[in-house]
């Protein structure tokens, strides 16, 4: 990779200065923080010593908030104000949650996203995640002395678009810049230092508290391309505990369980679970609020037997994740275990058995994805220089349109490395017809109301003309987030339409400022002080780095061009000594636009220097 | 701002971007010869080398104009990649640079002896599902991948030495339905697993 060592943009803002780059794990069960330290990957504990950060966050009726082991602690004594588990419920409705019945909440069912009712009022599981990862952004400012240039956030590979954008509006709503959404396996991948010295197929298996995960990845010269990617986004550890849950309630006999007990006796059933892991039978006690007791031994043999369901479901997954990357088991060469159920001694040796060999676990499967997000973050925030590595990654699932008759017309299949676009054309099916409305899907399945709606919106406007004469296309776009962009456009006409896709399942951008507004008030910080420091900051940024490319390339611009964009430095300079966030903002907007075909020149001109050493390097 | 995410998203159709050079072909973009027998060690490498030139994660911390083309020029490389890597997209492609559209609605023209072999094949299918036989279907597979292989081989003939258009067209239709009948494969096979 010596031939890469064209000077790119980041490097010559400021060389020498180490950006403060973390990763972050947010868990179903647990959420952990970490960052690259000379060169070393290192989770950042709490001021007990504490690596792990339990996802849970108990709301108080004065709107104080606890997260981590003071709310885990609360569970049993406040469950219905006491939130675990909440990455299940991101960017989900309301029937989309199995297991409502037996959970001790108080839904409120909204449209696009389940809401939680609690002494402090009602929350979005975006809200509630984001408390988590307020945290762990305080752990790190208060560890690495500063503030954060920006974050990589994991999320399961198989987290479709809703379920990504309610993360990604989580960290927003934490004061946390996205570096990337990564995903899980991904960075475990990274994190088992399979780069430069391992070449060949792996595969990544990632049982978390609450979702599974299977990747496979081919990794050649420093580049992680992922082949395929499947999963289950509601499978996970809670499942096993829930099975040893039901067995504890064919043991006890229980009259109706209050919802604190219930919260009693999953805690206990999670514990069995784990003390199977290193015994080969564990006692079962527990007493009641209402006096009833039970006492009961569970082998390891019977806990294998009630959750061997659980283990062959992750199992079909591997088998369409295999053939996807058109491969068989036997030409994986590792296998990597992921998430903190892989210790389950009956999950490990159903996966030694279908690769037919002993999957890699030296990694503490609960910290390797963290550790591999911020090594990624370390990347990202240019801290490393010549060696990096580039990963390639996939959406999971595919991304259509509703056609008519109610079916899914695919855009672009899963496992298409991202960044994708695709355009697909459509016409109208009436005389006359002016407008056509766009229904975008994800999913596998042939039925539109199978697939998961990700948003609607109209192209109206359209020219009236004979049926199918119209000609609208509609593309997609998919970042390196993974996250999805639509726009139509009528070509004749040129009417056109386009949507993040954010509304239906997302938060729209003034939920996010009502969320911010609330937030700050508790917090009772100085939210137009803040905001207006964040845009100095970023115009600071902006101008430092344009100023480096224009002294590095000023041979790709003419003396009008070099005129014009010294304007809108200057124009934004000036704006900066003023007191308006947002006329700041749009200054930034303006520089940007203005400095966009010189980006473009100088990517041009990267891409023939890349392409010139390839040569080099192929004939030479 | 609303209007800038929609010319953003303009930007991204082919042809729509003034300053990117999208007139070269996939072929030049990797500097590889344009035709249909490819190799596919230079194209991986090719492949790598310009992501790790214009990836977005090479500019992550840069400004939103630096982002914004660097997601665009990956997007494009990857279209051209998985054009030029799929064995019918590249055979369409290359008939689409000689102004023929291989996949067009109106020509279906398949020889009979290729659609006879269809109707076996797709009857084997279905005895193997009957049957739930893992092992007539593991046979079958090896048989198709193998006819795929010869048919990639008969593109690679027609296309770079013979330059017979037609009969490409042809071959790419057929490869087609070889991938058609793969999938087909696939779909028993997770039948009989679950």
């Amino acid at each position: 990779m010596a031939l890469l060592q064209i000077s790119e943009p980041g490097m010559s803002t400021a060389p020498h200065q180490h950006r403060l780059a973390v990763g972050i794990d947010l868990g179903t069960t647990n959420s952990l923080v970490a960052t690259v330290r000379s060169g070393l990957s290192v989770v950042l504990d709490d001021e007990a010593g504490h690596s792990l950060l339990p996802s849970v966050v108990r709301y108080h009726a004065d709107c104080r908030v606890d997260v981590g082991y003071a709310a885990l602690s609360a569970q049993n004594l406040d469950p219905h104000n006491t939130i675990v588990s909440v990455k299940r419920f991101m960017g989900r409705g309301l029937t989309d949650i199995e297991d409502v019945a037996s959970l001790p909440y108080r839904f409120v069912d909204a449209p696009g996203m389940v809401q939680l009712k609690t002494v402090a009022g009602v929350k979005s599981p975006v809200e509630v995640s984001a408390e988590i990862l307020k945290v762990l952004r305080q752990r790190a400012e208060a560890a690495m002395g500063g503030e954060l240039l920006g974050a990589v956030i994991t999320v399961p590979a198989y987290f479709d678009d809703a379920q990504r954008q309610a993360t990604k509006d989580a960290a927003q709503l934490a004061g946390l810049n996205v570096l990337r959404l990564l995903n899980e396996p991904t960075a475990a991948a990274i994190a088992y230092g399979l780069d430069n010295a391992s070449e060949g197929v792996y595969a990544v298996y990632d049982l978390g508290g609450g979702t599974f995960d299977i990747s496979i990845l081919k990794l050649s010269k420093g580049v992680f391309e992922v082949l395929s990617t499947n999963g289950d986004s509601a499978l996970g550890g809670d499942d096993f505990d829930q099975r040893v849950f039901c067995w504890m309630l064919e043991q006890g006999r229980f009259s109706p369980l209050s919802a604190g007990d219930a919260r009693l006796l999953l805690t206990k059933a999670r514990d069995a679970k784990e003390a199977l892991t290193e015994h080969t039978e564990v006692r079962v006690t527990a007493v009641l609020s209402t006096g009833e007791m039970m006492d009961a031994t569970l082998t390891q043999a019977e806990f294998n037997a009630m959750t061997a369901s659980l283990v062959s479901k992750t199992l079909a997954p591997t088998r369409k994740a295999l053939r996807d990357a058109g491969l068989t088991a036997s030409e994986v060469k590792g296998v990597v275990m992921v998430g903190g159920s892989t210790r389950t001694p009956c999950v490990r040796q159903a996966v030694a058995d279908f690769f037919k060999q002993t999957p890699l676990t030296n990694l503490d499967p609960d910290k390797v994805v963290a550790l591999g997000a911020a090594m990624q973050a370390d990347v990202l925030a240019g801290n490393r220089a010549g060696d990096d590595w580039l990963l390639l990654d996939v959406i999971p699932l595919s991304l259509g349109l509703e056609t008519m008759g109610g079916l899914t017309e695919k855009v672009i299949p899963r496992n298409t490395t991202i960044p994708t676009a695709r355009a697909q054309d459509f016409t109208t099916f009436k005389d006359g017809q002016t407008a056509m409305s766009v229904h975008v899907l994800q999913g596998e399945r042939e039925l539109a109301s199978d697939c998961r709606s990700l948003a609607r919106f109209e192209l109206r406007g359209i020219p009236p003309m004979v049926a199918g004469a119209a000609r609208i296309r509609v593309t997609f776009q998919v970042d390196a987030d993974g996250l999805l962009s639509v726009s139509a456009r009528e070509q004749s006409s040129g009417v056109e339409a386009s949507v993040q896709v954010k509304p239906s399942y997302g938060l729209g951008d003034e939920e996010i400022t009502r969320m911010l507004k609330d937030a700050f008030t508790h917090a009772k910080d100085d939210m137009y002080a803040r905001a207006l420091n964040e845009q100095i900051v970023d115009a600071q940024g902006l101008i430092a780095a344009t100023r480096a490319a224009m002294a590095e390339d000023s041979a790709l611009l003419n003396e009008t061009e070099t005129a014009a964009i010294e304007t809108g430095i200057a124009a934004l300079e000036k704006l900066m000594a003023g007191p308006d966030h947002l006329a700041i903002k749009r200054g930034i907007e303006a520089l940007n636009a203005a400095t966009t075909e010189f980006a473009q020149r100088r990517m041009d001109r990267n891409v023939r220097r890349a392409m010139a050493g390839q040569k080099l390097e192929t004939f030479g | 701002m609303k209007g800038e995410v929609e010319r953003h998203a303009l930007r991204l159709t082919p042809n729509a971007s003034p300053v990117m050079d999208f007139t070269q072909t996939h072929f030049e973009l990797f500097g590889l010869p344009q035709s249909y027998a490819l190799d596919r060690n230079q194209l991986d490498a090719a492949y790598r080398e310009l992501q790790n030139t214009v990836h977005p994660d090479r500019f992550a911390s840069q400004p939103e104009a630096e982002q914004r083309v660097a997601m665009q020029w990956a997007t494009q490389v990857n279209e051209a990649y998985q054009t030029l890597r799929h064995p019918v997209n590249r055979g369409v492609y290359l008939l689409k640079l000689q102004g023929i559209d291989a996949l067009d609605a109106n020509n279906t023209k398949m020889a009979p002896a290729f659609l006879m072999q269809q109707m076996e094949w797709r009857e084997a299918v279905e005895d193997a599902r009957s049957g739930k036989s893992v092992d007539a279907l593991d046979a079958l597979s090896d048989e198709l991948h193998a006819a795929h292989r010869r048919i990639e081989a008969q593109l690679a003939e027609l296309i770079d030495t013979a330059h017979d258009y037609a009969g490409a067209s042809e071959a790419v239709r057929q490869l087609r339905f070889m991938d058609k009948l793969i999938a087909e494969v696939g779909d028993v096979y997770e039948e009989l697993e679950s």
